[in-house]
Order: structure tokens, then sequence, then C-alpha cells
């Protein structure tokens, strides 16, 4: 399969095979208009499979998004052709307007201009609990 | 200024100072009567509740202060669609405290992060209950000297029942707490009850369906009523709510000072001829509430008598 390398833009590697369309999804790549490959079950040495996200243009995301889905995930920043910076990421401590709470009672669910925020309440297990009413994250 | 969101934001402490607080307001009521001459608290009341409010209306007279009360959201501008930001930070402009219940969860957190008065949550949801914790507290501390190397038992509905993940949480920075937790499998407490409060602090406990068989290790008996509200099938509601009802044929292997608690209101729960047992002390608890509620009132006006 040949998909063609980009010229000024980003690379989200090392995303566990299967996450790729829900970053795509979080990131609302769907809304831009530039080239965009989203590679699923790439072999990988280190992962196995893993999924591939192609960026061709220069836009600015959130980047506790990708470190929510898993913080593994690394970003190569690519200008002319070439890499020019590598990033690799943390689990954010908050979460801001990232995902919406579950819990039917919770009062995100009724009163829809407010912000949606979690925070880590247990870095080892990834562990997200709703700011207001302290469901965790699903 | 602060608020009472959740029992936590309260240290132990904290904690302490109120209990000695209401403790000198029971043995002196008089040097109290005027303390809040001239201050308001505003009732929120977004979902029915007879005790809460006017147990916090009732201390807010006993302080000599006012009360604007709003006691359903029908009676609100919240039928109307009105935000509880937008609510909240109406009532700041007539009131000095804002005590709130509401239906949903993490709403009095919304008001306080709106207002510039304190805010004290009186019920959201099936997630906290400060206040009645404090009264919790404060009657186990009154009956049995010190909050210390007591076995608790929690029975009933742990899974939606707020007052009974306030105690926990509460209870849990105490030492020689051991907690019993004695529910229906349906409403076993939530697991973040479980992994962030009780494993978290080391606190032993076991969870049962069986009430008799750890009576005998009890010294506080938390009862819990299956509250319809929280059940959205009618069916499941109807299934579990006579899951464990205290009659005095229960109490036969109980300890002989064991404490009886119950958040109220009760519905079948408690046999009403434990009414008369010593060990109940769920109508000393409405009392406690209130002398609490008075010891929070001042503590958040920082009013010093």
């Amino acid at each position: 399969m040949n998909i063609d390398s980009i010229k000024n833009g980003f690379v989200i590697d090392h995303i566990p095979a299967g996450c790729g369309m829900e970053i795509y999804q979080l990131l609302g790549l769907d809304d831009l208009d530039c080239s965009i490959a989203l590679i699923k079950n790439v072999g990988s040495r280190k992962m196995g499979k893993k999924d591939i996200i192609k960026i061709d243009c220069d836009i600015t995301f959130n980047m506790d998004i990708l470190g929510y889905v898993d913080p593994g995930i690394t970003v190569n920043v690519v200008r002319e052709g070439k890499i020019v910076e590598k990033k690799t990421l943390d689990l954010p401590k908050k979460l801001v307007n990232v995902i919406q709470c579950k819990n039917p009672r919770c009062i995100t669910t009724t009163e829809q201009e407010l912000t949606h925020i979690f925070r880590l309440t247990d870095p080892e297990k990834r562990v997200y609990r709703c700011f207001y009413c302290e469901a965790k994250a699903k | 200024m602060r608020n009472l969101i959740d029992i936590l934001d309260l240290s132990v402490e904290e904690l302490d100072e109120l209990m000695a607080t209401a403790s000198d307001i029971i043995e002196h009521p008089a040097r109290y009567s005027e303390a809040c001459r001239g201050k308001k608290l505003a009732t929120l009341f977004f979902e029915p509740s007879t005790r809460t409010r006017l147990s916090f209306e009732a201390a807010m007279y006993e302080l000599g202060g006012n009360v604007l009360s709003m006691a359903s959201a029908n009676s609100s501008s919240a039928a109307k669609g009105e935000s509880v930001a937008d609510t909240a930070k109406t009532v700041s402009c007539y009131a000095d405290v804002i005590a709130m219940r509401h239906p949903k969860e993490g709403a009095p957190l919304v008001a306080s992060l709106n207002v510039s008065i304190p805010v004290i949550n009186a019920g959201d949801g099936g997630h906290n209950h400060p206040t009645q914790t404090l009264a919790d507290l404060f009657t186990i501390k009154r009956e049995k000297g010190e909050i210390r190397d007591l076995t608790v038992g929690f029975c009933g509905d742990l899974k939606f029942g707020r007052t009974v993940h306030s105690l926990i949480s509460a209870l849990a920075r105490y030492t020689g707490i051991k907690i019993v937790l004695i529910s229906p499998v349906e409403l076993t407490v939530p697991s973040y009850i479980m992994t962030d409060v009780l494993e978290k602090n080391n606190i032993p406990y076991e969870q049962t369906t069986d009430l008799l068989s750890v009576m005998p290790k009890l010294d506080i008996l938390y009862m819990t009523r299956v509250q319809k509200e929280r059940f959205f099938n009618e069916e499941d509601y109807l299934r579990l709510k006579d899951s464990y009802i205290l009659t005095p044929d229960k109490l036969k292997t109980a300890k002989k000072d064991l404490s009886i608690l119950h958040p109220l209101p009760r519905v079948n729960e408690i046999a009403v001829a434990i009414d008369d047992d010593p060990r109940a002390c769920y109508f000393k608890q409405v009392l406690n509430a209130k002398y609490m509620r008075m010891a929070l009132i001042l503590k958040l006006l920082e009013v010093k008598v």
C-alpha cells in the first residue's frame, strides 16, 4: 500500500491498533480539507500492530487528547518533507472539553454550556473522573 | 470564603472544631441566639426535602438570622429553564450563604464556582450529602465518646445512598475504623469507594448480604432506605425495596451499646418497635444535624461567638 509522504504537517505514530478512528474523531479531523491518511493495523516491532495518522497541513490540536488515548503515542512534526521535531506525551492531569460525562445524573447532562472537565485521579490505572459528579470516564 | 461541597473539604481538625462548637451550642444556646443577626440564609431546594431544609432554616433562626426559602424547582425560575449558575448568581445578591439541594450531581459545585458567597451542598443526586455526614459524625462522637476503634456496618442501599458514600469517606480518616458493607448484590457500594477510599486508606472492610451474621460485631449500624427516586426502573425498585428490614428479633445478637443510625426518612426498613430501644439514635441524629448546621453556618460566615 503506498501513501505519499507529507510535506508540512504531522505524523501521529504508535497509536494502539484500533484507536486510530477514535483519535480521528476526537481531533475533529473530519472537518479538514487537506490530505489525511488513517492507516490501521500497521506491523510494529514494539507494539505488534499499530495505527498511524498522517495529516498534510499545519494545524493546532489538543495534545491532551492524544495523551488521554495513550501516552505512548508520538507526534512527528514534518516541515518541508523532513521530521523536525518528535514530541512525546504525558498522561494529562486534566481534560477540558475532550470527553463528556456519561452519568445521566450529572449536571453536565442538562446544562449544555458547562465546560466538560475530567481529572486524573489514578495515574497508575489511568482513571479519569468527572470534576462535577466524580463518575469514572468511560 | 469557603464552601462545603464534599465532606473532604473539611480537615479532621475542622470537623473537631465544628463538633466542639455544636457541643457548646447545646450547652449554651443563649450565647448563640443573636450570632447571625442581620444575616440571611437562602435554602434552594430543587428536590423535595422536609428534614434537611427545615433543619437548615431552624439552624439559621436559632442563630438569630433570617431565611429565604425556595422549596421546590417548580416554584423557581429553574422551571423556566434557568441555569444553576444564573439562579445562584441572582440569589447571591440577596443572601449571605446558600444551602442547595439539587437532583443533578455537581450542581452545588457549579453554584459555588459562580458566586462569591459560601455554598453548602445540601444533597446532590446520589453523590454527596456532607451536612448529613456532619450529623452522623457528631452523633457517633456523642454516643461513643470518640470516633476511633469502631466497627461500622452500613446496611441497605449502598449504591445510591449518598450519605453512605460521604460517611465512609469521612470515617476513613479516623484510626481503628472497620467497615462492614451489608447490601443486596445489586446495591453494593460503587467500586471507587472500595478502591479509592477504603483500600487507599488501608481501612479493613468486608462485604456481605447477610445482616444477621455480622450483627454481633457492630458498634454502629447505619441503616438506609432503598430510594425510589434513584431508580430508573420501577421493577428493580419493587424487587429490592424490602431487602433489609431491622426488627427487634434481629437485634437479639447485637451489642448492648450498639448505636443504630439512619439518615431518615424511614419507610419500613426499621420497625417502629425499635424506636423505644435505647440503641436507636436516629431521632437524636436529627437534632444533632441542626446543631452541626448551626456550627457550619457560623464557620462559613466567619462569625465568632
